[in-house]
């Protein structure tokens, strides 16, 4: 087969078209299965494959199990302040009401929950949790399977999408967005990994639910998947991005392997120590200990490791301590950790303590969205909606994360806007909505990356710019910044993209071709790392997850607001924070400490 | 120095190049740790980029990579090569019994067909409450060893019975899913879920072989679900003869 392709390529045309089957992907999915549109999923891998299937502790939800008094306005004002007030309050408002409907959606589905005495499903503290605003102590609001609440929840939605007929096109791989001359967005480009056969997959709404980006960091809990496809996507074709800087580091992967070991963990009442065994986050955050933002704890790490307290021969660690809690509960509410520590770090956690080391984990940023899941451009300081295109998960930013993301909200972020999408798609073709066709030239041009990877003689190998790539992130974008070690880091980047954009395909077969798929990956990892580095480097404060060395202090007058990088100019603006919640009053900026 | 080499005979087939599938001899330095499987074949990927397998979560949870290593079906991705390796050798295959589309990928339709087939999804068509359906921490007890599998297919492709009729033979993996949803007391197809299983093959083709647990990487027991499913048709028969005598 010639692997050069003109656009008399397959068109193959849906309704709606989903680039991604994690969690959000196949929320939205099903939501539009079952209002009759044709839709179909496109996923690189088989959807209980995706990445939603490692996360372990739970889905944070005001459920009133654990506690009947349970409020939303309480988790809406502990996510508004773990977001260290970046966070779009009108978004948070609507994850944090709408939560309860999506997780009762998910029990009537299926979904194996935990429970309590009383049939209720279960609910645990996660940190960054609280009752009465702030002032009535610490809340149990994470409703959980075991420790395999995403594994559970992922094969949940797998299951009811196959109840509902959707169409699935698994192993199939999204190159790029196909752009009218309209600027609105027709569908993509992609192929099947299996075949190698390419086609034009057209639709009148694309969502974007491809996930995070963890692996342009050399460290990192997220699976070998998470390369940012869908935003690079967006990128490529001239879209924003929004608080790309913003990335969380998770206090607790397992040193050396990077798996992640949950939040819940010490939620069940483990807690860190460092060489000297002492509990040292009680100096760090008196009041909540363990259990303070993600932010607060691993730079807390950091430091100690830093100040020489780390644990080990090379004193580069943190220990998690769970052998107090016995037998008992580590069997029945964390067997999935002490199976991943066995295998990961060669230790049981029933007797001796876990060696643990911050670890790149989540995007807070993304394609910036509304509550309905439509994405937008900026101009001229104005959101301006983007005609066929969506987004929702880790992709999007909605903003409900702002700086830093609390635990237990992502999966509430996948079930909430993953459904409000599907509900705002199904309205919006069903009342005539849609997009143009798009010309040839429009696909040819989208086809264009994949060509010349195709036709490649020679140039530089995957795997290793990758880790130079990885490398870069690490040393240079981690847990603490400071502006003349991130100049160097992107100029750095800078040197990499002439590397990046000139692979050599040395292996140009069609059969489940690996090394094609990389190579791609590797191109959409670049894009992520890019406006990471970028939005980084331009934002001259610390907030959330953005710890600067040379600006330690949060600065509200300057930065109460979203960044959003421009991959055409590579210009960084700013945008207003909404702070126009629509059922209770705003939260304002206060000083954060746990 | 011998002792300190690996030798991976590794299982290749690219039909766009290759007649039959052989396979192919690697040597590399022995790690100076201990190494997981997954992280041998990615080693051996960057030397040669046309080695191909699927693998994504790296930590056993969202079973990509189950392949057969040293005869045996596991997630290479939570094996470490030194329980494996044999006088410093080590054979990696695709798992048995489905059709290879290349190298350590098998194509896995038949297996998914097999899933599909057994509903696996909750039954209840009765008006959902506002909030969740109450279950008792005994009635979701009955749902561990159960929900936890990550479909890597290890089981069904170690199972002689599958190989035989993977059309009709239901195999371990959603045999399994299947006494999932009949333990599960939110479910009221029961019956309906015992009657497309009572045929002569789809489970009573399980001869107690118990392949499908010596293998399962989670240390789930599918047997013992397959055996739970016949007496439950067992009763179900009887209490059908009762029921048809008055």
């Amino acid at each position: 087969m010639n692997n050069i392709f003109t656009n008399n390529i397959k068109t193959i045309e849906f309704d709606s078209l989903i680039i991604g089957g994690g969690g959000s992907g196949m929320r939205a999915s099903l939501e539009l299965a079952k209002s009759g549109l044709n839709t179909a999923v496109v996923s690189k891998v088989f959807p209980t494959r995706s990445h939603t299937v490692s996360a372990q502790g739970g889905i944070t939800c005001a459920i009133a199990s654990a506690d009947p008094n349970d409020d939303w306005r309480w988790h809406m004002y502990d996510t508004v302040k773990g977001a260290d007030f970046i966070g779009d309050q009108d978004a948070i408002e609507y994850l944090c009401s709408e939560g309860p409907k999506a997780v009762f959606e998910l029990e009537h589905m299926g979904l194996p929950f935990s429970r309590f005495k009383n049939g209720r499903i279960y609910q645990r503290p996660f940190g960054g949790q609280s009752k009465d605003f702030g002032k009535g102590g610490q809340a149990a609001r994470t409703c959980a399977a075991a420790d395999r609440t995403g594994h559970a929840l992922l094969h949940t939605l797998y299951q009811n999408n196959v109840k509902e007929g959707t169409n699935f096109l698994n192993e199939w791989f999204a190159v790029d967005l196909v752009k009218n001359s309209n600027d609105e967005v027709t569908g993509v480009i992609a192929f099947s990994i299996e075949s190698g056969e390419v086609a034009y997959l057209k639709a009148q709404a694309t969502v974007l639910a491809t996930g995070g980006a963890g692996r342009i960091y050399a460290s990192t809990t997220n699976a070998l998947i998470n390369t940012g496809d869908g935003l690079a996507m967006a990128l490529r074709a001239g879209f924003p991005a929004q608080d790309m800087e913003m990335w969380q580091f998770h206090p607790t992967g397992i040193y050396g392997a990077g798996s992640l070991v949950t939040e819940g963990c010490r939620g069940e009442g483990g807690y860190l120590i460092n060489k000297e065994g002492e509990r040292f986050m009680e100096r760090y955050a008196p009041n909540v200990k363990d259990l303070a933002g993600r932010d607060v704890v691993a730079r807390s790490m950091v430091l100690e490791i830093l100040e020489g307290r780390g644990c080990g021969e090379n004193n580069d660690h943190i220990f998690l301590k769970l052998d107090h809690l016995g037998s008992e509960v580590l069997n029945s509410k964390l067997p999935g950790i002490c199976e991943l520590s066995r295998t990961f770090a060669h230790v049981d956690p029933l007797y001796e303590p876990i060696p643990v080391v911050p670890t790149c984990h989540y995007m807070m940023g993304g394609t910036p969205t509304n509550v309905s899941g439509q994405a937008f451009t900026r101009t001229n300081n104005e959101d301006h909606l983007i005609n066929g295109l969506f987004s929702a998960g880790e992709a999007a930013c909605v903003s409900v994360h702002g700086a830093n993301r609390l635990g237990g909200n992502s999966l509430l972020d996948l079930v909430v806007f993953g459904r409000a999408t599907g509900m705002h798609i199904q309205s919006e073709l069903k009342s005539g909505g849609g997009v143009s066709s798009a010309a040839k030239s429009d696909i040819d041009q989208s086809l264009e990356r994949l060509n010349k990877l195709n036709e490649s003689t020679d140039g530089f190998d995957t795997a290793e710019v990758k880790k130079e790539l990885q490398e870069c992130m690490q040393n240079y974008f981690g847990v603490f910044r400071r502006g003349d070690f991130m100049k160097k880091g992107l100029d750095q980047l800078s040197a990499l993209k002439e590397k990046v954009y000139n692979l050599h395909l040395k292996d140009k077969s069609d059969a489940f071709n690996t090394s094609r798929v990389e190579a791609i990956e590797l191109q959409n990892l670049f894009e992520v790392a890019e406006s990471t580095a970028i939005s980084a480097y331009e934002r001259t404060e610390s907030r959330g997850a953005h710890a600067r060395d040379d600006f330690p202090d949060r600065n509200d007058e300057d930065w109460l607001c979203h960044t959003i990088y421009d991959p055409q100019s590579k210009i960084v603006s700013k945008r207003e924070v909404n702070f126009k919640p629509e059922k209770v009053e705003a939260f304002p900026p206060i000083v954060r400490t746990y | 120095m011998i002792g300190n080499q690996l030798h991976i005979s590794l299982y290749r087939y690219n039909p766009e190049e290759d007649k039959f599938p052989y396979m192919k001899k690697y040597k590399i330095d022995k790690p100076k740790k201990d190494i997981m499987v997954l992280d041998l074949l990615n080693l051996l990927k960057e030397e040669d980029q046309s080695i191909s397998y699927r693998r994504s979560c790296r930590e056993g949870v969202c079973g990509s990579d189950g392949m057969n290593i040293n005869g045996k079906n596991g997630l290479a991705c939570i094996t470490p090569i030194s329980s494996v390796i044999k006088k410093n050798k080590i054979e990696l295959r695709p798992l048995p019994g489905l059709p290879v589309i290349r190298d350590l990928v098998v194509d896995m339709t038949e297996f998914y067909n097999q899933y599909e087939k057994i509903k696996p999804f909750l039954q209840n068509e009765t008006t959902a409450p506002e909030q969740e359906r109450l279950q008792s921490p005994e009635e979701r007890d009955k749902l561990d060893g159960l929900y936890e599998c990550i479909l890597c297919a290890c089981c069904s492709t170690s199972c002689p019975s599958f190989w035989w009729n993977p059309d009709k033979f239901v195999g371990p993996a959603a045999l399994l899913q299947a006494y999932r949803f009949l333990a599960d007391s939110r479910d009221l197809k029961t019956q309906e879920r015992l009657e497309s299983l009572s045929d002569p093959f789809s489970v009573y083709r399980c001869h107690g072989i118990m392949n499908c647990v010596n293998v399962c990487p989670k240390g789930l027991n599918p047997n013992k679900a397959i055996g739970e499913i016949k007496s439950m048709l067992h009763k179900n028969k009887k209490d059908i003869i009762v029921s048809d005598g008055v």
